[in-house]
């Protein structure tokens, strides 16, 4: 637990990293970034909380039911969009000329446009999802090892 | 002579490779040797992604991208993948010295060499 | 002795390296682009999106990405299974 400055600068800057983490992914397919890259964002930020705050005070929050499930749900999504255009081959990218993400741009440079991009928006959260699930339970499970305790149920 | 001085970007990458390869060989602290690595695959990522660029290229985008040439796509895709599997590795070798330091209250790697019981 | 020979052999292995890298072609103009100026003309009319890397790494090797969030998800729970502290109980005479 560091001195009060610390505490008080951490949570407010958290809001922004978060915003910040978010943006990256969600705009991954107008922008460079993606689900990856978003993740390790958020991450970030939640490293620095638990460095400025001790790590007794996030076995109440962030428990392992609930870190296994966020994780487990964004790989199970990404599968699912695999198999939804099962119909011409694995992995087609079926959203193209539909109405939720498929507009298609017009030819050359231009300014983006948000809901185009077939199944490429959905994949991106799905992966953010993923990555932040699993890197902040893999932090969390190193931080109370060397205390002597373990993540609660 | 010139030839090296085109292809300088190919060398430093090889350079950088190689300082890896020393800290592997020859250093003892099990810290160290986990740098080392980290080091080895920082180099192959350079190079992988110095293989794919167009002279006055842009970046493979079209969001409001300069008229131009694009540099290729295929690389930097591959060294995205590359980086996570490498951070993967990373966090289970870091797990194991957490478990070799407490098993045997040392960090050198030439005094926990047999396994005991 | 046995340093002056390890030495040796990482400055014959350096060596070999950077020998191997005055043999790719010039650093500015790669040889054969044929795969990638096809992805890069016909990317926005067949995925609709406008990031050519977006849609390399989601839409033309979808699989790769499946196998690279695979592996995520076991070194995941991998380090979440070493990292348990175990109870010795005590056993009865």
């Amino acid at each position: 637990m560091l001195s009060k400055i610390v505490r008080t600068v951490a949570n407010q800057l958290i809001v922004f990293i978060l915003i910040f983490g978010l943006y990256v992914i969600a705009h991954g397919h107008l922008t460079p970034g993606g689900g990856f890259q978003g993740g390790a964002v958020v991450v970030s930020g939640v490293v620095m909380l638990l460095v400025a705050f001790s790590s007794k005070d996030f076995k109440k929050s962030l428990r392992e039911r609930l870190l296994t499930i966020m994780e487990s749900t964004g790989a199970l999504i990404f599968a699912i969009l695999g198999f939804g255009g099962l119909g011409t081959v694995f992995f087609y990218n079926f959203l193209v000329g539909s109405p939720i993400f498929g507009r298609i741009p017009p030819t050359g440079p231009g300014p983006g446009d948000f809901w185009t991009g077939g199944f490429i928006p959905l994949m991106n959260f799905a992966v953010g999802l993923k990555v932040i699930a699993g890197l902040s339970a893999v932090i969390l499970a190193i931080a109370l090892f060397a205390r002597g305790e373990e993540m609660e149920e | 002579m010139e030839h090296i001085a085109h292809n300088f970007p190919f060398i430093a990458s090889a350079l950088l490779m190689g300082i890896a390869f020393y800290i592997i060989l020859f250093k003892k602290n099990l810290i160290k040797l986990i740098m080392g690595i980290g080091m080895l695959s920082s180099g192959v990522n350079l190079f992988i992604v110095a293989l794919g660029y167009r002279t006055g290229g842009n970046a493979p985008i079209y969001t409001d991208v300069p008229p131009g040439p694009m540099v290729l796509s295929v690389p930097q895709a591959l060294t995205l993948t590359s980086i996570v599997i490498n951070v993967a590795v990373l966090a289970l070798m870091l797990t194991m010295v957490i478990h070799t330091y407490r098993h045997t209250g040392t960090l050198d790697s030439e005094k926990s060499r047999r396994l005991k019981g | 002795m046995r340093t002056v020979t390890g030495l040796i052999l990482l400055l014959v292995l350096v060596a070999f390296l950077v020998s191997g890298m005055l043999l790719i072609h010039p650093f500015g103009n790669p040889s054969p682009t044929d795969m990638d100026d096809y992805i890069i003309e016909n990317a926005q009319n067949q995925t609709g999106s406008n990031s050519v890397v977006a849609s390399v790494v989601f839409d033309y090797r979808g699989f790769d990405t499946l196998g690279e969030a695979t592996i995520l998800f076991t070194a995941v729970t991998g380090v979440l299974l070493l990292l348990r502290t175990v109870k010795h109980k005590k056993e009865n005479p």
